[in-house]
């Protein structure tokens, strides 16, 4: 595997998708590429801001809430 | 915040009653949820507004076809994302690309420039109140194709097969929209943080 063929199975990899064999083969690449390691390292890392930083829930307007519960009578 | 709990098949059965202390404390309890994905995805306060309303518009018309299969909040969930791709769907322009967000390779796959690890510093930045937002102005810098698949998993926590049912697209362009965004984000995130320009 080249490191164009690492970064495009970096999510299979993640997901635990990749056959056995493949699995294989990108492991054996990244023992020997500093470069592929910090790129999935980072890939993860992007990830972990995302859903740690997600705003699940938000304190809502009450001028919307009267317009949705007002939307009713219409 | 909404943190409001709610016995579900009793209200359940208020709302079909029209009992109207029964839909505010829908709202009330909702709401906040919905409008916080609405945001995530539209990227612009009038238009999630206008989802929100519309979601909540459509489910009361919609409570007897409600068949408690799943929680109720996930049914207005559904209902409020369908809203959403609607409003992305009318809005007029060509998507801009994200081909220089991506990584590049030399002809014999190797990667042109050597990637920095500054994944120490992405889990510091999350120490930090400002990094939320941060990260979700990088995300509002996707486009609307990128950054709705990677909302919609990540962020929504929906499989690829329900994303590419909503979105009317096979599993596998779902797939490869989710890697390439999260390829862009990575990107966004590496300029911020320090990493190779």
């Amino acid at each position: 595997m080249t490191c164009r063929d690492v970064i495009a199975f970096v999510m299979d990899y993640i997901d635990g998708t990749l056959a056995a064999r493949e699995r294989a083969e990108f492991e054996r690449h990244l023992a020997v590429c500093r470069s592929c390691v910090a790129y999935l390292k980072t890939y993860q890392a992007t990830m972990r801001m995302e859903t740690k930083t997600n705003i699940a829930d938000v304190t809502v307007p009450e001028e919307l809430v009267r317009a949705i519960l007002a939307s009713r009578g219409a | 915040m909404s943190n409001i709990t709610f016995d579900e098949p009793q209200l359940i059965a208020r709302l079909r009653a029209g009992e109207e202390p029964a839909f505010e404390q829908l709202v009330r309890a909702t709401s906040g949820r919905l409008l916080a994905a609405a945001r995530r995805l539209l990227r612009n306060e009038e238009d999630a507004r206008d989802a929100v309303q519309s979601a909540f518009i459509r489910a009361f018309q919609s409570l007897s076809k409600f068949r408690e299969e799943s929680r109720l909040s996930t049914w207005l969930h559904r209902i409020l994302v369908n809203e959403a791709l609607m409003k992305l769907r009318s809005r007029k322009g060509s998507e801009e690309s994200i081909d220089d967000l991506l990584p590049s390779f030399q002809d014999d796959g190797h990667q042109v420039r050597d990637t920095v690890d500054w994944s120490d510093a992405a889990d510091t930045a999350l120490e930090r109140a400002e990094t939320a937002a941060l990260v979700n102005r990088l995300v509002a810098q996707l486009p609307d194709s990128y950054r709705t698949v990677l909302v919609l998993r990540d962020l929504e926590g929906m499989t690829n097969g329900e994303i590419a049912e909503m979105l009317g697209i096979s599993t596998n362009l779902v797939k490869v929209r989710l890697h390439r965004a999260r390829q862009a984000l990575r990107t966004l995130v590496e300029r911020e943080l320090g990493g190779t320009k």
